[in-house]
């Protein structure tokens, strides 16, 4: 149910991904999918009132506030993924 | 690839001043112009609120601002938006973003045009001075304006 939400989560993930030059595929699923589509991921970017539902894949959760700001993606990611 | 602003968000789906008494009534605001602008039928509201009263408030994605949607269902007859602007924000519960300004209402036939449609407004939301534009434009004219202003800018 999530997909238009996720969207916009994703486009600005892809955003500071290029910024920070981590080289990455950044995938949306609604809620009822995302625990399978997370197979494999090496994370999962979602929102507070989702995290909980996502927990217990074996993937990090990482949580995004204000999914319209760069530099809290940038934050989130970089805590996260290791720097090329 | 450049959508159809008129289209997606006509004169009919806008309403620049609205006073819900809370987020349920604001979300039906949302769906009522989705309806009136011919995106929907009646039912996607109640869509809409059946997925907030299942999965919480996650649909106030930034400060202020909440994208009121379901999935694809037979109640979307055409993809598009409307844009409900509150003069008093009203809070959804969310534990950051809340009070909300303004619901965005979101109908797709399918994930493509979710992205289509998405894309379209994207932009601006994330352009402080286009939602600050936003938040005190007169006209639905102005509204699509600064929609497509902030999507041209953005290579």
């Amino acid at each position: 149910m999530g997909i238009g939400t996720s969207i916009l989560l994703k486009m600005n993930t892809e955003k500071a991904l290029r910024k920070l030059g981590v080289p990455a595929t950044v995938t949306t699923s609604d809620i009822s999918a995302a625990r399978g589509a997370a197979q494999g991921a090496d994370l999962i970017l979602t929102s507070a009132e989702l995290a909980e539902k996502l927990e217990g894949t074996g993937v990090p959760v990482a949580v995004v506030n204000n999914f319209m700001n760069a530099g809290e993606i940038e934050g989130v990611l970089s805590t996260h993924v290791p720097q090329a | 690839m450049a959508l159809d602003l008129l289209s997606a968000l006509p004169d009919t789906a806008v309403v620049l001043s609205a006073h819900p008494s809370d987020w349920r009534e604001a979300v039906r605001l949302a769906g009522d112009a989705l309806t009136r602008s011919g995106s929907t039928t009646s039912e996607y509201t109640g869509e809409m609120l059946a997925a907030i009263d299942e999965l919480g408030p996650y649909i106030v994605i930034a400060p202020g601002i909440a994208i009121a949607h379901s999935r694809p269902s037979p109640s979307v007859l055409r993809s598009g938006l409307s844009w409900v602007r509150l003069d008093e924000p009203v809070e959804f519960g969310h534990s950051r973003n809340d009070p909300v300004g303004l619901v965005i209402g979101l109908a797709a036939r399918d994930h493509a045009d979710h992205l289509e449609v998405m894309s379209a407004i994207a932009a601006a939301l994330a352009d402080q001075q286009a939602t600050a534009a936003l938040a005190t434009a007169a006209s639905a004219d102005t509204v699509r304006d600064l929609l497509a202003n902030a999507s041209a800018g953005q290579s």
